[in-house]
């Protein structure tokens, strides 16, 4: 285990991310993309300055959609495979897979869901641009603070488990991390900007198709990754199934 | 029921030593939050570049990605 291994996930994690993002680009153009107008249109018909079109509709939906979600699942699939070398073989007996599965799972709660539910995505047209600089602050204040709390919860719960036992530690680590994100709830200052004649049910469907497109991200992520890294960290059982003669010793799966 | 060839199903796994993943999470690590900067926050809150290009090409993306936008 060494450098090498380290370059060959960090390229697959890369790779995997590119993949998840394409998944999700498609879940943003199906799903996001109609919403994205329908807010516009509603933008259009209530302000009288129309500042000038920089970058068209059509590519800005298109073009700009892509290469926002790409560099975002590329970049996310990166760092989530450099979490990942740290957590190979620390975090309990998982396999390679499980581990990468395990390890999507947490940075959808801990990037994307906590975040979200205190600070959700609005939709163009929601949102005060005087307040822009406080929002993005405590948008990416809450994201650290969860993604720490949600490292420390790992580390605890690692320190317990010889205590308590696996399923209790995990329990007790979840729980810690569940009552401080409450914390943060509670003393972070709330943002609702949303217009009062604003659709409701246009904000529920953005709200939940920018949900969709982080499952869809995390979920393909999780399961691409984990089969390359298997295939990296643990080529036999391929070796095995390929028809070769198989070792007295192989694991029958 | 707890068989006594387990380890097969799930073998311990090494870790990696911190020596061999520092370098990559370092220089990595900031590369590609840098990244996410550029998609997430560029000429919102904060610019490194004037205008407003940057901000209006990953327009719907950042709405669609949940990051605060305009």
């Amino acid at each position: 285990m060494n450098s090498a291994t380290v370059r060959g996930l960090l390229v697959r994690g890369m790779l995997a991310g590119l993949g998840a993002g394409l998944l999700a680009l498609v879940v943003a153009y199906f799903l996001g993309e109609p919403r994205v107008d329908a807010a516009i249109a509603y933008e259009d018909a209530h302000t009288t300055e129309h500042g000038m079109e920089i970058v068209s509709r059509s590519l800005q939906s298109t073009a700009g959609l892509a290469t926002g979600v790409l560099v975002y699942g590329v970049s996310l699939g990166g760092i989530a495979a450099l979490a990942y070398c740290f957590a190979l073989g620390r975090v309990g007996r998982f396999s390679p897979r499980a581990t990468a599965l395990l390890l999507s799972g947490v940075a959808l709660v801990a990037v994307y869901l906590v975040p979200f539910l205190k600070y959700p995505a609005n939709p163009p047209s929601i949102g005060d641009p005087e307040t822009i600089g406080k929002r993005t602050t405590l948008y990416f204040l809450m994201m650290a603070l969860s993604v720490l709390l949600a490292i420390a919860a790992v580390i605890v719960g690692k320190r317990l488990a010889p205590r308590l036992g696996n399923w209790n530690a995990t329990v007790v680590s979840v729980v810690g991390f569940g009552v401080l994100v409450a914390l943060a709830y509670v003393f972070l200052p709330a943002v609702n900007e949303v217009p009062e004649d604003f659709s409701a049910t246009l904000l529920w469907q953005f709200r939940v198709a920018a949900l969709a497109i982080q499952l869809t991200l995390w979920a393909s992520f999780g399961l691409l990754f984990g089969h390359l890294a298997e295939r990296q960290l643990n080529p036999k059982p391929a070796a095995v199934t390929a028809g070769t003669d198989a070792p007295a010793a192989a694991p029958v799966h | 029921m707890a068989h006594p060839i387990a380890p097969a199903t799930a073998p311990a796994i090494a870790p990696i030593s911190l020596k061999a993943i520092a370098p990559w999470a370092v220089f990595f690590g900031i590369l590609l939050m840098a990244l996410i900067y550029f998609v997430g926050a560029e000429q919102g809150a904060t610019a490194l570049i004037s205008g407003e290009n940057v901000h209006e090409w990953v327009h719907d993306g950042r709405h669609l990605l949940g990051f605060p936008c305009h």
